[in-house]
């Protein structure tokens, strides 16, 4: 059909002027996406160090360590809820994999499948007690954020007798966990960690899940509007726990790789860690009120992060001034999602 | 989806059901009652639906508007009376049910999320996928295009089917609301005041599509409480009032001017006027009210006298 005659028929004349720029620019990752860019030309600027391929890879590390993460957090967020329990639920996981095999002196592989149930559950059971309870989920997920810190610190003294895990260096099957979860491949003479290989490939599945594929509708749907989506019949519940369930998965693996990377594990770590995952999400475009957002925008936040991160040591400041950094750019981000949610749900 | 266009001046000369061509009505209630403990929602009340016609139910609020619809669409049953899908009685347990038996509501509130693409909502919970197992995609290209196509079959051109449907006009959401319904096989179309919240252009679009769609063979049920949105398209019309049927006419039976006198209530109208004066009303708003009365007296003018009196009496 000729434009010219789409336009002619086309109702309100407002709605079909979009040019090719302003389809680029209500894409929810693209706040993100030019942040990003200027924050590369900047340290490159002032810290030549900044652009060496090792330091690359350093940040390269970093983003990976919260982006694994941020992918799921993104997930839910765009599903309309929120989960503050991710930070100390990677340490219950790691936790739950190392004490697990050393206390009953079996395979790690064992811990870590143990470990992989436990976070599982713990997703589960967030969904759960939130679609029983109708409770906001920042509620649900804030108790279940002081129980898991409760937990982890109480069950490691009464099991382990100590704050922090025995070593499971020695413990059978350590080496081929290592290499899956906490190795480095060498590329062109530059370790990189393997966890940036792993980050990449669940941004490409969740963003396939996510654009292409039926739950991805639903995700939307869920987020965006729970009623309207359940009248048409999307299985709204099932969504959500599956939401849950999936950040609970990034969770086994963060905690995975801490776990091999530094062989024990500290009980009381993880508090505040959920802020950053939530950050990268939001600095990545995702609404807080859900329904918007993409795994890619998560990453770009999660990258954001990893460059301010490490750029601020390259650039050699104090890195006291990281947290005002952060608080600056989720503040931006957040006007600028603001804006583009105001200009999608223009009548 | 395959119905054939029909021709509505054959229609309206036609008293059978067109279709079928039987004596059996697509919908038919007859004496239909519904009450909440002892409160009486609503009684004896009769109409039909059939294929390619527009039954209009018109009513104040609180005249059992919704609990009419919530009764076909399923959502609550019927205590008295008959209510018929193509000659078989029967009794909805559920929304799923009404929806097997060709039954779709489009409600006020549209169930459309607003900021997803206009595609992915026409398809939302029911969209079309390819491949199998792990790679079980949606089909997307087929789903634009079909989106694309039975939003222009419905005349609405979209150039982009991208666009969040939150852009879109109350009447175009409407109408989106309305495609999809059609589109999903829906043989009977509840639209529960599809034009209250609209401005005057956009419910002349949300009438042409159902005009559209009638003309597609659906028996459309259009509720409303404007009778100048009734009129141009309704083949018949149900009055009701405070849970009661006041009268269920065919279109040649009855003139806009009789429906909107029997909506309004000349003579209620009137002693509003005479309220709002006494209580020192803004005269503006006074003056709007006797303009109505005017208005309704004028429509009437053979019987305002009678009508008033009988409904003083």
């Amino acid at each position: 059909m000729a434009n010219a005659v789409l336009t002619t028929f086309t109702p309100d004349e407002r709605v079909s002027s979009r040019s090719p720029l302003q389809k680029l620019l209500v894409r929810p990752e693209i706040g993100a996406l030019v942040g990003a860019v200027v924050l590369f030309i900047f340290f490159s600027a002032i810290a030549p160090v900044f652009l060496q391929p090792n330091s690359l890879a350093t940040v390269l590390y970093g983003s990976s360590t919260i982006g694994i993460m941020a992918v799921g957090v993104a997930l839910l967020m765009i599903g309309g809820e929120f989960d503050l329990s991710t930070g100390v639920a990677v340490i219950t996981s790691a936790l739950a994999a190392s004490m697990f095999s050393w206390y009953f002196s079996m395979n790690i592989w064992i811990g870590v499948a143990f470990a992989l149930v436990v976070s599982l559950g713990i997703g589960f059971l967030n969904g759960w007690i939130l679609i029983k309870t109708k409770l906001p989920s920042f509620i649900v997920t804030l108790a279940t954020f002081l129980m898991l810190a409760g937990l982890n610190l109480g069950l490691t003294r009464l099991i382990g007798g100590a704050v922090a895990t025995p070593s499971v260096s020695d413990i059978e099957g350590f080496a081929a966990a290592r290499a899956i979860f906490a190795s480095s491949v060498n590329i062109a003479g530059i370790e990189v960690n393997v966890t940036v290989f792993i980050w990449i490939a669940l941004v490409a599945v969740a963003s396939w899940v996510l654009l292409r594929t039926r739950v991805g509708n639903w995700i939307f749907a869920a987020g965006g509007d729970a009623n309207a989506a359940r009248a048409v019949g999307v299985p709204v519940t099932k969504t959500k726990i599956g939401l849950f369930m999936a950040v609970g998965f990034c969770g086994w693996i963060l905690g995975m790789h801490n776990l091999f990377a530094f062989n024990t594990v500290q009980s009381g770590e993880g508090v505040g860690n959920e802020f950053l995952y939530i950050i990268a999400a939001v600095i990545g475009g995702c609404l807080l009120t859900g329904g918007y957002g993409s795994a890619v925008g998560g990453a770009i936040g999660a990258f954001i992060f990893g460059m301010a991160n490490k750029g601020i040591v390259y650039a050699q400041w104090n890195p006291d001034w990281f947290k005002f950094f952060l608080g600056l750019m989720l503040l931006l981000a957040t006007i600028v999602n603001l804006i583009v949610k105001r200009r999608a749900e223009l009548k | 989806m395959n119905a054939h266009q029909i021709d509505q001046q054959t229609l309206l000369k036609d008293e059978q059901d067109p279709l079928t061509h039987t004596p059996v009505h697509l919908l038919s209630l007859e004496n239909v009652g519904k009450h909440y403990g002892n409160v009486i929602a609503l009684r004896d009340v009769t109409m039909a639906v059939d294929n390619g016609r527009v039954t209009c139910v018109l009513g104040d609020n609180g005249a059992g508007k919704s609990t009419l619809i919530k009764i076909i669409a399923g959502l609550h049953q019927h205590d008295e009376g008959t209510f018929r899908i193509m000659g078989e009685e029967r009794k909805l347990s559920s929304p799923r049910e009404a929806l097997d038996a060709g039954i779709a509501a489009v409600y006020q509130d549209l169930a459309v999320v607003s900021l997803m693409p206009i595609w992915r909502n026409f398809f939302l919970g029911s969209e079309l996928t390819t491949g199998s197992g792990p790679f079980r995609r949606m089909d997307v290209q087929q789903m634009k295009d079909i989106t694309k196509k039975e939003l222009a079959d419905m005349g609405i051109d979209l150039r982009d089917v991208e666009q969040p449907i939150g852009q879109l006009s109350g009447g175009e959401r409407q109408c989106v609301a309305i495609a999809r319904a059609v589109y999903f096989g829906a043989k009977v179309l509840i639209l529960d005041e599809p034009t209250a919240a609209l401005g005057v252009k956009q419910s002349g679009v949300v009438l042409r599509y159902i005009l559209q769609a009638r003309d597609r063979g659906l028996g459309v049920i259009f509720i409303t409480h404007n009778p100048h949105h009734a009129f141009p398209v309704g083949d018949r019309f149900l009055l009701l009032k405070r849970g009661k049927s006041i009268g269920y006419y065919e279109k040649k039976d009855i003139t806009i001017d009789e429906l909107t006198a029997q909506m309004a209530g000349g003579a209620e109208l009137a002693e509003l006027a005479h309220e709002l004066e006494q209580l020192g009303g803004h005269s503006d708003i006074v003056k709007e009210v006797q303009a109505e009365v005017a208005d309704v007296t004028d429509s009437t003018p053979d019987s305002q006298d009678g009508h008033s009196r009988r409904r003083a009496g």
